[in-house]
């Protein structure tokens, strides 16, 4: 087979230079592609030629994406850049403007990923962008609805500013009780049991010598993390931030499970994992009925411990409840259900956006029902911003008073 | 001895399993007959005490084949799941060789690593069995064990054989028969579903549980027995966080016989529920009111209900 790649030195230059330029725009755009990768990709374009659309597709695309969740982006990435059917004529006919990704998508399409929009798009200055940042205060919001509110909503897709944060944080997360010690070991230089298998695999072929003993120690495991997220009328404007958040902590550990509770529980895991942030977040918000309506928690952990506390939280689970506390049931069995499920698990976490390290007093009914439950208590002052999400997680040791000095409170 | 022959149909299986005393609904009955027909993997899965466990002894009794049981816990591995070496036996043999002087090292590492110093453990035992018959492969509460070990099974259930590394693969002439058997207390992998027969174990219904218990506990009143299951059945419709299984009803009948009881009345019941209910959260759900409402309907619905 031949290849039919651009004859002249100039020809393959261009292509280079377009393939380079590709992968600027996918690093943009958050995926992690390097000068190695433009090289490799380089090389799976000279195997597999450009006459054919699909498999000069197919051939970068092998190279530059490394998970599935990253195909969706790179697919309307390689349509926007790639845009001409007829790309081996444009190819030869060395007329490629320096940069294809700066001209604006034409056509009524679906919405563009905001980061692949970033990427394409010559960077805001910084005056700019200070202006859409808001900062709203959130004590100001103590709104809860009693109705059951079912419907859907729109998110805003992810930046690659909000993607670099939640990575960061991600990276800085440091939960209670990270790794515990499992059944099943591993062999170690130095460890706790002898591997007689080993010993005596080197004791058969070093007769006669003093004979080294091979060792053994338990491996070490993170426990399972169980989400459990209100998504009521009150929590309704840290929500965006909270799902990337969750997307983001669901792929990057095994054994997390994410459940959102409004009116009604419903398991968001499967939409989550292993899928493109823009399109796990469109999966959940199809999936879930009761955005931003009333709150139940008191039904919604009853309805948690009878269908899925046995399923969950066997491995020794520690559980992270995401919820201001306001409910609209006024506490009745909630005490009840947050003593079963803080019996269930290894570790039960409050994070509560609305409660600040000054000033606040435990008042609400739902909150005083709950409070005595907890074993951590991260009160976080705005969960708007991922930066403060992180900061609070991780200063959690040091400044966040243990939960006994709120229920004094209480 | 010549192997009982497989039921050939779905009656031919619920008759099978009758007359060895475990009466199966149809929709189980199916799934047995389709894991035997198509020498698949039977995952069974539903909430503790409905008899999960009990159909693999049943079907070996039945099929004339010995049960080998793997029960599952967390950290299970090779070592005690599949096979081990015999280290003392190892020890003494390189003792010896030393003793001897006679042998070089090469031969002794082959040696030592042969199949005599095997331990065989459950899943080898049922891969090549002594007797040369395909036993029934009983993997007891899968959802105990890590993923890990889910992933070390893939090999097992796909192919029927395991590989040691220093005697290569050992492969099964003719497959056992598995049953595996999950509470659900965590989710198993996708990928040992899909090479199995997936089958959800409900509890009975009131008429074959009536039939569970006549013949599981023969010393019981027929009228006892009908208010029982009556009971039990009304419990289960309830909010409650641990409904009764089958072993619970029957450890209830017996209990019941044994305080020489003829009837249900309330009283009874408040003494005796910690058989039936096992969180004190429903124990204390059945107020005397509850237990008086529910011994009323119970006998009610007895009526009904026919030996």
């Amino acid at each position: 087979m031949t290849l039919p790649l651009p004859s002249s030195r100039v020809g393959r230059e261009r292509l280079a230079e377009n393939i380079m330029h590709f992968a600027r725009v996918l690093r943009a755009a958050g995926l992690p592609v390097g000068p190695a990768k433009v090289i490799a990709a380089l090389d799976a374009v000279q195997a597999v030629g450009i006459e054919q659309r699909e498999d000069f597709r197919v051939a970068l695309q092998s190279v530059f994406i490394e998970r599935h969740e990253q195909q969706p982006l790179f697919e309307q990435a390689f349509e926007l850049f790639w845009r001409n059917p007829r790309l081996l004529e444009r190819m030869l006919q060395l007329l490629l403007p320096r940069v294809y990704g700066r001209v604006v998508p034409e056509g009524a399409q679906a919405p563009l990923p905001a980061r692949l929009v970033e990427a394409l798009a010559p960077p805001k200055s910084p005056h700019e962008a200070a202006r859409t940042e808001q900062e709203i205060d959130l004590d100001a919001a103590l709104t809860f609805s009693p109705r059951e509110v079912l419907q859907g909503k729109d998110f805003e897709s992810m930046s690659v500013d909000e993607l670099a944060q939640v990575k960061a944080m991600i990276a800085r997360l440091d939960l209670p009780l990270p790794e515990l010690p499992m059944r099943r070991t591993v062999a170690a230089a130095r460890g706790s049991a002898v591997d007689l298998r080993a010993t005596l695999r080197a004791m058969a072929s070093a007769r006669g010598a003093a004979m080294p003993l091979a060792w053994r120690k338990r491996r070490r495991r993170r426990p399972p993390l169980v989400v459990l997220c209100d998504i009521s009328g009150s929590m309704d404007r840290y929500s965006r931030m909270l799902l990337f958040f969750l997307h983001a902590i669901t792929n990057d550990r095994d054994r997390v499970h994410v459940l959102l509770f409004g009116t009604r529980l419903t398991n968001i895991t499967r939409h989550l994992r292993n899928h493109d942030v823009d399109v796990a977040i469109a999966r959940v918000s199809a999936a879930v009925s009761d955005w931003a309506g009333g709150t139940r928690i008191g039904a919604c952990l009853a309805e948690f411990n009878r269908r899925w506390s046995r399923r969950l939280l066997a491995q020794g689970a520690i559980v992270m409840l995401i919820s201001d506390g306001l409910d609209s049931d006024t506490g009745d069995g909630l005490s009840l259900e947050m003593d079963r499920l803080h019996r269930s698990c290894r570790r039960l976490i409050w994070l509560n956006p609305l409660l600040r390290y000054e000033g606040f007093e435990p008042r609400p009914a739902g909150i005083r029902a709950m409070l005595p439950y907890v074993d951590e208590f991260l009160p976080v002052h705005n969960l708007e911003s991922l930066k403060q999400l992180a900061g609070a997680l991780a200063r959690r040791s040091a400044a966040a008073p243990p939960a006994a000095a709120w229920r004094k409170a209480a | 001895m010549s192997l009982p022959a497989l039921p050939d149909s779905v009656d031919a299986v619920l008759a099978l399993l009758a007359k060895h005393d475990y009466f199966s609904d149809r929709r189980l009955a199916t799934s047995v007959f389709l894991a035997l027909k198509l020498r698949r993997p039977l995952f069974l899965e539903g909430e503790a005490g409905v008899g999960k466990t009990e159909i693999a002894k049943v079907l070996a009794t039945a099929l004339g084949r010995s049960l080998v049981r793997l029960q599952c816990y967390e950290g299970l591995d090779t070592a005690s799941a599949v096979y081990e070496w015999n280290y003392p036996r190892q020890m003494i043999e390189i003792r010896l060789a030393e003793a001897q002087g006679s042998v070089d090292r090469e031969s002794l590492a082959h040696d030592i690593f042969a199949e005599r110093f095997l331990i065989r453990r459950p899943l080898l035992q049922a891969l090549k069995p002594a007797d040369g018959i395909a036993p029934v492969l009983l993997i007891d509460e899968l959802d105990r064990t890590d993923e890990p070990f889910e992933a070390y099974l893939l090999e097992v259930l796909a192919e029927y054989q395991v590989t040691i590394p220093e005697l290569g693969p050992v492969k099964s002439a003719d497959p056992p028969i598995v049953i595996i058997t999950s509470n659900r207390t965590r989710e198993i992998h996708d990928a040992i579903k899909r090479r199995c027969l997936y089958h959800w174990v409900d509890y009975p219904d009131a008429q074959r549980e009536l039939s569970i218990v006549l013949r599981k506990v023969p010393g019981a009143d027929a009228r006892l027995s009908r208010e029982v299951v009556a009971f039990t059945q009304r419990l289960r419709a309830m909010d409650l966080f641990k409904s009764p299984g089958i072993a619970e009803t029957l450890d209830w009948a017996e209990a019941l016989v044994a305080l020489d009881r003829m009837s249900l009345d309330p009283d009874t019941v408040a003494n005796t529920l910690g058989a039936l209910l096992k969180y004190q959260d429903d124990i204390g759900a059945i107020t005397p009111e509850v237990a008086m409402r529910l011994v009323h309907e119970a006998q009610q619905d007895a009526v009904a209900l026919h030996a």
